[in-house]
């Protein structure tokens, strides 16, 4: 197998939680803790859990929008955390970011094609070509430039913004994109469609996605590989179909049990998890899930489960499977 | 709404007449040409403004020259249509001198303040916690004493003039506009396009340039505005006070000083400053409510 395009190692950011008179840091978000993973090239890996997991602080700790303050993350081999400038601005040019919310994602004060066209003047394209250059991609992602091209982003739906946030992430031709929610904010038919989009932009561009997201049905339609988080942590990570088969860890059980599927044999049958996560402020000790899961045991809070392989590729953290490695828990 | 708001289609690709899109600042022209009000503000203004800087044309009389037979004659004396002050010097005259003085004092802290308080606020907000601290701090002693305090106590330490009257009230407006700034900055500075610029590889400079400015801009230039009636007011005070312009200049404000000793004799001509302060700061605060209502535009 070759090496991964992109590795991320023990990624662990925790956000301050500052208050009183001068501002002394109180307690810490365990937003995102420990988590490693690779991506191969040309491959979609999804990144799926609740609200709150910690899915977003890690696309902008792979991004390095936020630094870590543990872990590293390296793309073709390269430590991107710890990239001079200069590199950091070359690398930039390979990673990029679509970000979840199309109304925030684009600068109310600057039409459309100057937005896309920003990041090519920014690495120092001329002004004329870098338009042109928009203006095609523009086109390409299902806009026409020369209707939409010189339109502010308050004018267009959401379903139009969110190509032009993909339009600006890929003007730069880059070979990772991370997708953040790309498609939560669009409603079920726009989103049918911008996924199409993203499937074939990937498969004509050559391009590996990072697709992070709640909704388990965008989800298994896009993704390769699947990694399900908790309260900042990875529980389980396999191939989409092994997840969506044969779901191991409690957590991912329950995910897709409350997931409303589309396929009638799949329809729940069991009650999903009750409740919300716990507070990220103060986790609960040992595996993160025991407080909501059903199978809990005294040793789950004792320390964290090491990761199981219970297939080729499919790895899952929970007790469950160390005490009989071969079967269901 | 603008008016020429984006077709909503599912599948993007319509084909319509491409109508040509409006920017931004001719929507903000467009909604401020249909509110009567901020017109009328603004055409009143105008007005004042014309006839304060072609007073030297206007004025039928020398503003400082007097006479001691016609004091305080009553508006509508002939050749003197506002009457004349205590020392027998034509009102209309010295109303249209006095207006230059008191915009002036008025317009000029305001955007001294604009300039000096958006670039420190947007400093505090965007460079970082350090920077932030140190300046909003600073920020913070000043308002910790009322601003017509502030005003009089460093005028009153600077001496009486028109020079120290423009400082004392851009220190005074200074910290407000400050605040703003950096308000609107961090409030921006949270948005995803910005972390887009970055994520693009721009460094700070190119976002401020690109994204923040336009963005911040806009409000605090409202917010500006709102403040001139008020220095207006303020510098008036200042004159009223004997720490402003110094007689026998003519000022709106130390016009009211001065008058307001001949009250009893002549009501009506003493409250004629007072009514030019009050109509000048007047079409100012409703202009830029008009400013701050076409401004606020997301589709």
């Amino acid at each position: 197998m070759t090496a991964p395009l992109l590795r991320a190692r023990g990624l662990t950011k925790h956000f301050p939680l500052r208050g009183g008179l001068l501002g002394r840091t109180r307690a810490w978000v365990h937003a995102v803790d420990g988590v490693s993973f690779d991506v191969n090239a040309g491959e979609t890996l999804g990144i799926v859990g609740e609200s709150g997991c910690g899915k977003s602080t890690l696309a902008r700790l792979l991004l390095r929008l936020v630094d870590p303050d543990a872990g590293t993350v390296t793309f073709e081999g390269e430590d991107v955390l710890r990239a001079s400038p200069s590199r950091m601005k070359r690398l930039r040019r390979d990673l990029q970011l679509v970000f979840q919310d199309p109304y925030a994602s684009l600068n109310p004060r600057l039409p459309i094609e100057d937005a896309v066209a920003f990041s090519l003047l920014v690495h120092g394209t001329p002004r004329g070509e870098a338009r042109e250059r928009a203006r095609a991609l523009l086109g390409h992602v299902g806009l026409d430039p020369r209707m939409h091209g010189r339109r502010y982003a308050h004018e267009l739906s959401g379903g139009q913004r969110q190509r032009v946030n993909i339009a600006r992430a890929l003007v730069l031709d880059p070979r990772l994109l991370v997708l953040d929610e790309p498609v939560s904010a669009l409603d079920k038919s726009v989103q049918a469609q911008v996924l199409n989009l993203l499937q074939d932009l990937k498969a004509e561009r050559a391009l590996t996605y990072v697709l992070i997201s709640h909704d388990l049905n965008v989800i298994e339609y896009v993704s390769d590989r699947v990694l399900v988080m908790y309260l900042g942590e990875v529980v389980e990570t396999g191939s989409a179909e092994a997840l969506a088969e044969s779901p191991r860890h409690p957590y991912t059980q329950a995910l897709f049990a409350s997931a409303p599927s589309m396929d009638p044999d799949r329809r729940m049958d069991r009650p999903p998890i009750a409740g919300d996560p716990p507070n990220p402020i103060d986790p609960p000790s040992g595996c993160r899930f025991r407080t909501r899961c059903p199978f809990a045991m005294p040793r789950c809070a004792e320390a964290p489960p090491p990761f199981v392989s219970v297939d080729p590729g499919h790895e899952v953290a929970c007790y469950l499977y160390e005490l009989t490695p071969a079967a269901r828990g | 709404m603008a008016p020429l708001a984006g077709v909503e289609a599912a599948t993007d690709a319509v084909a319509a007449v491409p109508a040509a899109p409006m920017s931004y600042w001719r929507t903000v022209g467009w909604r401020l040409g249909r509110d009567r009000t901020t017109l009328a503000a603004g055409g009143g203004l105008l007005v004042i403004v014309l006839a304060a800087l072609l007073a030297p044309w206007l004025a039928p009389y020398d503003p400082s020259a007097g006479s001691i037979r016609l004091r305080l004659a009553w508006p509508g004396t002939p050749g003197h249509w506002l009457g004349t002050d205590e020392q027998g010097r034509d009102m209309l005259s010295r109303l249209l001198w006095g207006g230059r003085m008191t915009l002036v004092a008025g317009l000029t802290p305001v955007l001294v303040a604009f300039v000096v308080g958006s670039a420190l606020g947007i400093a505090a907000g965007f460079v970082g916690r350090t920077t932030s601290t140190l300046i909003m701090r600073t920020m913070d002693i000043f308002y910790a004493f009322p601003s017509v305090l502030l005003a009089i106590a460093i005028s009153g330490a600077l001496g009486p003039g028109l020079a120290n009257t423009l400082i004392s009230l851009s220190i005074v407006f200074i910290p407000r506009v400050v605040r703003v700034a950096e308000s609107a900055t961090v409030q921006v500075k949270g948005l995803e396009y910005i972390a887009a610029a970055r994520v693009s590889g721009a460094g700070m400079g190119a976002i401020v340039r690109h994204h923040l400015l336009a963005n911040v801009l806009g409000p605090i230039l409202v917010f500006a505005s709102t403040q001139v009636s008020l220095s207006i007011i303020l510098a008036a005070g200042l004159s009223f006070l004997g720490l402003g312009v110094t007689p026998p200049a003519a000022e709106w404000g130390l016009m009211l000083n001065t008058l307001r000793q001949s009250i009893y004799v002549n009501a009506l001509v003493p409250a004629l400053p007072g009514l030019a302060i009050f109509a000048t700061s007047m079409a100012f605060n409703l202009l830029s409510d008009g400013l701050r209502d076409a401004m606020e535009v997301r589709g």
